[in-house]
Parts: C-alpha cells; sequence; structure tokens
C-alpha cells in the first residue's frame, strides 16, 4: 500500500497536499496497490482526499499535532506505516516535509529520495524516482532498493487529478509522543500565496535602481495575481524581504509563469528558477544572459514595458 | 559548550554540468570544488560566533568524505573552527552519511550540531533530519536567527509561507539558513594557523544503501527565445495566454 502523508496548516489543506494524493495515486497505480492517507491533527473534511484517489483516509487527531515537529510528526506517521503495513510513503518536499522525510528515513532505516518531479517507475521490478539535482541542471534517476521506500514530491510538478469522490475518514489509534521543542510564535503571510506555492510570480533585481520603484512591480502582480520574488542581491541590500529572494542560495520554485525585470540572470539565480514552466525576461540589455533560458523577452526599460504589461494584461481580463 | 559543524564539498556554483559517458557519474575533469556554502556562510560563522560570545567551548567540523576533500575541510579550519574530523568514506547515499556523523557524534557527546540547509549539489536536506533522528534529539530546520542562554536556545526558523519561533534545550541539531550569519572570508594569520590544527580521519562504520543512482540526464535545450516589440505587451499578454496558456 502507498501511504500520504497530507500536510495542512491550520487545518485546511493546500494545494501541495492534493499534489501529494495524486502522486501517491499514480504511484499506487504503477504498483498496482492501493493508496491511502494520513492527516495529523485538525483537519476540516478530510475526506476530500478521496477526491484526488485516496482509498481511505486516516486520521490522528490529536491537538498537540496542530503544531508542528518532525521528531513528534515522524515518530507518529512511522508508527502508522508499521500498523497499516505501508510499503512506500509519499510526503510534500515542503519545508514540513523535509523535517520529516529525514527522520522516518533514519527510523525506518528505508531508501529516500527527496524532491521527485515525476511518477516512480517499476520496470524489472526496480523502483526509480527521477529527481533534479545540481540546482536544477540536470535529473538523476534514483533506485531505491529497501522494502519500505519514501519518496517526498516538488510542489508544481503532477497537477492534482479528481479520480473518485470523498471518503470517509477513519480514527487512527497511536500514542503521540511528547514534543521538545516549544513554539512561542508562529507569523503567516496573510493573503498572498507563499513563494513555493505561487503558480505566478513576477521578480525583479538591481534594474529597479532602488526600493521606491518597486510600485510598478507590485501592481503588476497584483494584476496578474502573482507573488513578488527578487534577486539575490536586492534583499541582500534591503531592497526587498530575504523571504522574496529565489536562487540556489534563496528559494527553489517552479511557476507557471516567472517574469523577471531587471534581472540579468547569473547562473546562481537561474538555479532557482530554470524549472519554471514559462519564462518572460525583461531587460533593456539584449546580451543579458537570462534571454537565453527564457520563452519570451523583452527588450526594453522596465520602467516603460512593465506598466504597459500591467495595463494589456487589465485589458485582456475585461476581454 | 561542544559543537559540531558539518560540512559538505560541492562543485563551485557556476560549474558546467556534464556527465560521464554512460551517463551514470559526473564528469569530474575541470571541475572545482568549494565548500558548500549555507555550511561555511551560515552554519559555521553562527557556530564560531557562539563560541566567541561565550568565551568557552571548542567547533569541531566533520565531513563524511575521500582525502581529496581535505583543502575543503583545511578552509573551515582557516575560518576559524578548532579542529576537524574527516570519516573515511568515499560515496553513499545520505542515510550512509547521517548514520557515520550520529556514530561519531554519539561517542564524542555535542552540545548542538550544525546542518546546513541542503547541499547545492544533490539538494536533499535529508542529512540533517536523519542524523538527529539516530541522534534522538529534536532537529530545528532552516534556522535564521540562533540565540542561547544556559542551555536553552531561542531559534527562530523558516516555515510553510512565514516563520517561527522556538524554544529548544541542549543538546539538539539545526539546519542554517540565510540570516543565520555573515559570510567570513578567512584571513591570512587564519590559513597559516589552520595548517597547524588538527585534522583527525576517522574510519568509517559499516553501514547498508538503500539508493543508487541509476542514471543522470540533462534538461532538453530551451528552444530561442520569442523577443516580443517593447511597444506592444498585448501580444505579449496574447502569447502568455493562447500560446504558453499560463495565464
Ligand atoms: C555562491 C553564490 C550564490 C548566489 N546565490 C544567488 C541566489 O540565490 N539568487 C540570486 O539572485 N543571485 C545569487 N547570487 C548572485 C548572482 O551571481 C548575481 O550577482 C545576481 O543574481 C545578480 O542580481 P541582478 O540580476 O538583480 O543584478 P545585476 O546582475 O546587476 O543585473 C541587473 C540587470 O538589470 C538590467 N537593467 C538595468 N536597468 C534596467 C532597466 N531600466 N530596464 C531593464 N533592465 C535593466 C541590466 O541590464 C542587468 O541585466 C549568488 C552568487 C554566488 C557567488
Ligand atoms: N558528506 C557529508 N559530510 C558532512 N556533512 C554532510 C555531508 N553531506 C551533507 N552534510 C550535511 O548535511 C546538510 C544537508 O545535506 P543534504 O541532505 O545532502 O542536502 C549539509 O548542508 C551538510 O551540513
Amino acid at each position: 500500500m502507498v501511504l500520504v502523508f497530507a500536510e495542512s496548516v491550520n487545518g485546511t489543506f493546500k494545494k501541495a497536499a492534493f499534489e501529494a494524493v495524486t502522486y501517491g495515486y499514480q504511484t499506487a497505480e504503477v504498483l498496482g496497490v492501493a493508496c491511502e492517507a494520513i492527516v495529523l491533527g485538525k483537519a476540516e473534511d478530510a475526506g476530500v482526499l478521496g477526491k484526488y484517489g485516496a482509498a481511505k483516509v486516516h486520521q490522528v487527531a490529536d491537538d498537540s499535532l496542530n503544531q508542528l515537529d518532525g521528531q513528534v510528526y515522524a515518530a507518529v506517521i512511522a508508527a502508522a506505516v508499521e500498523q497499516l503495513g505501508a510499503k512506500v510513503v509519499i510526503l510534500s518536499h515542503t519545508s514540513t516535509g523535509k523535517s520529516i522525510l529525514g527522520r522516518l528515513a533514519a527510523r525506518l532505516n528505508a531508501g529516500s529520495v527527496p524532491a521527485a518531479n515525476a511518477v516512480p517507475t517499476n520496470e524489472g521490478g526496480v523502483f526509480a524516482v527521477r529527481k533534479p539535482v545540481y540546482s536544477g541542471k540536470a535529473f538523476a534517476n534514483i533506485a531505491i532498493s529497501s522494502d519500505i521506500k519514501l519518496v517526498s514530491v516538488t510542489g508544481n510538478s503532477i497537477p492534482p487529478v479528481e479520480v473518485a469522490g470523498e471518503v470517509a475518514v477513519s480514527a487512527l489509534d497511536i500514542a503521540v509522543p511528547a514534543s521538545r521543542i516549544t513554539v512561542k510564535e508562529v507569523s503567516r503571510m496573510e493573503g498572498v500565496t507563499p513563494l513555493p506555492e505561487a503558480e505566478l510570480v513576477v521578480s525583479a533585481g538591481r534594474g529597479m535602481k532602488g526600493p521606491e520603484n518597486w510600485g510598478i512591480i507590485e501592481a503588476l502582480a497584483e494584476e496578474l495575481g502573482a507573488t513578488t520574488a527578487c534577486s539575490r542581491p536586492v534583499s541582500d541590500v534591503g531592497w526587498r524581504p530575504h523571504h522574496e529572494h529565489v536562487g540556489q542560495t534563496g528559494i527553489a520554485i517552479r511557476p507557471n509563469l516567472y517574469i523577471a525585470a531587471g534581472i540579468s540572470g547569473a547562473i546562481q539565480h537561474l538555479a532557482g528558477v530554470n524549472s519554471s514552466k514559462t519564462i518572460v525576461v525583461i531587460n533593456k540589455d539584449p546580451e543579458a544572459p537570462f534571454f537565453k533560458a527564457a520563452d519570451y523577452g523583452v527588450v526594453g526599460d522596465l520602467f516603460d514595458v512593465v506598466p504597459r504589461l500591467t495595463e494589456a494584461i487589465r485589458k485582456h481580463k475585461q476581454g | 559548550m561542544k559543537l559540531l559543524v558539518c560540512v559538505s564539498k560541492t562543485p563551485e556554483t557556476t560549474t558546467k554540468i556534464t556527465f560521464n559517458g554512460d551517463q551514470t557519474a559526473l564528469d569530474t575533469s575541470g571541475v572545482q570544488y568549494i565548500m558548500n556554502p549555507y555550511d561555511e556562510w551560515y552554519a559555521l560563522v553562527r557556530a564560531l560566533e557562539l563560541k566567541e560570545a561565550l568565551g568557552a567551548g571548542t567547533v569541531t567540523i566533520i565531513n563524511v568524505g575521500p582525502a581529496a576533500n581535505d583543502p575543503v575541510i583545511r578552509k573551515g579550519l582557516a575560518i576559524g573552527a578548532d579542529e576537524a574530523v574527516r570519516i573515511d568514506k568515499d560515496g553513499g547515499s545520505s542515510l550512509d552519511v547521517a548514520q557515520q556523523i550520529a556514530a561519531y557524534a554519539k561517542e564524542n557527546s555535542f552540545d548542538m550540531v550544525f546542518f546546513g540547509k541542503e547541499t547545492i549539489d544533490y539538494n536533499g536536506s535529508e542529512v540533517g533530519a536523519m542524523t538527529a533522528e539516530l541522534l534522538d534529539v529534536p532537529f530545528v530546520s532552516f534556522a535564521t536567527k540562533l540565540e542561547v542562554e544556559g542551555n536553552t536556545a531561542t531559534i527562530t526558523r523558516d516555515i510553510e509561507g512565514g516563520e517561527e519561533t522556538l524554544e529548544v534545550a541542549t543538546p539538539f541539531a539545526l539546519s542554517a539558513a540565510k540570516g543565520l550569519a555573515e559570510q567570513r572570508i578567512p584571513n591570512m594569520r587564519g590559513i597559516m594557523m589552520a595548517k597547524r590544527k588538527p585534522l583527525n580521519v576517522v574510519a568509517a562504520v559499516e553501514t547498508t544503501n538503500h539508493t543508487q543512482v541509476l542514471s543522470y540526464d540533462l534538461p532538453a535545450e530551451k528552444s530561442a527565445v520569442k523577443l516580443v516589440d517593447p511597444e506592444d505587451m498585448d501580444e505579449l499578454v496574447r502569447l502568455l495566454s493562447e500560446e504558453a496558456k499560463v495565464i
């Protein structure tokens, strides 16, 4: 059986959870086995996971699980794996998933592949998973040979697909160990989609000249319903907050659309964005390296082009 | 306070990635190696700052790898680590590496074990959590702030869509993200002193491998960029909507 850990934040599922269940369902089909899901803590209408292919949904509804502690989560998931007899465990490659995957691997003495971007194959009984390596510059095909196999799936690589209806949720009886960390404060951005989940991203770099000019980028992002990002020097000097920094030392993203204005396209920047489905580059220098990685390019002054693009999108939306 | 910093070696960030004939290993000819930036810039430097603030303690760096890694390890000593350990093993999975580090850390009990957020070659983000599980200690991933008082640490870390501040008692492990410290460049004196600091080579413990790379491949070549007239953004919107179908 394939068991998917479906992440929720404050009791609500994010897209990553539906992607993970879809990935688990497709993996189960390859293996010819069933797909089930597990939820930890409170989760409103967990039965919805059935739509994406979970034949059963298990819930450990202990209140202490509403706060993430990788050590506690891994202990509970490992117990569920043993109790339910799961052979493949799927997680999302999010910051939550990353703090659990390694622990599960150590606990279950199982092989793991983090950040998979394609459904596993099982040719000749060899379970193999594809993942990007060298910051997106290449891919590796990795075989897992242990009895229990662990995989985490990268966001935006497998679109959620509805295949069935809702299912009943059954309570799973597992003792929850005490946490050894004390959470003092949690702050989450309200109203904006966090970068790792964003489908549309508008990003800008040093070509903006200064933080006071970001209004045109925010206006474009708002018109599109996109999340804003930036290059590293821009966050280093404090023009933009650190959490917007994408690239090798920042966040790696793979949105459907990445618009880059006034960013040269250094290899360390590309490392974080080169898996985006469509890349638009706006730069006044036709020799900017970013054009080589772009699908669409606009050679021009961003201070003219960006407001014009915002206007064109407004017109498009009005039909 | 005994601090252990786990450091890995990765190809320099601008390296052009190519593979050998049967696509099973990186073609290492001409590849320059560096210490993984997260390990060097953030984990190691924050550990050194803590030791300096306390005026006591030791910072040990540890690497699991072959003798060819020694220059990278020496750089860690030049930046300021007191001693280095290399567990003599070439290759192996993340779990292998974690088992090696955990075996050493168990024997030498450390108050804190530092990791980088991820290595920039394999991008796994696994070894820290694995080692913490093997040591049965809490693991705080993606730390951006770390303050220590007595044996309690206050840590701010990145979580899904925001950040979290928490308290944890030693011993624990953490992984360092951008913001935890500022990069330090080794000076001449550090480089000279590094030559006299101990780099102990330790034999590997027995482990089993559960994963194996079957092959590598490169992404399909991007087709040439389609240039759009800067005066005609309606055309760009049309392409994004009708051709790329992303808006
Ligand atoms: C180990 C390492 C890790 C790194 N990690 C990252 C990372 O994670 N993310 C990252 O982004 N960088 C990273 N860098 C830095 C990277 O190498 C580049 O220095 C950086 O990405 C450049 O940022 P930029 O494109 O905003 O600025 P620049 O390179 O200065 O480019 C500015 C661009 O704006 C254009 N421009 C200027 N004015 C206008 C205008 N009016 N209209 C249109 N275009 C204009 C210019 O033609 C130019 O192409 C890293 C570097 C190292 C060594
Ligand atoms: N061979 C190694 N030796 C020592 N530490 C390592 C090694 N590989 C990984 N690490 C540590 O584990 C962190 C996460 O690595 P990874 O799980 O490969 O992304 C790195 O930033 C290092 O701190």
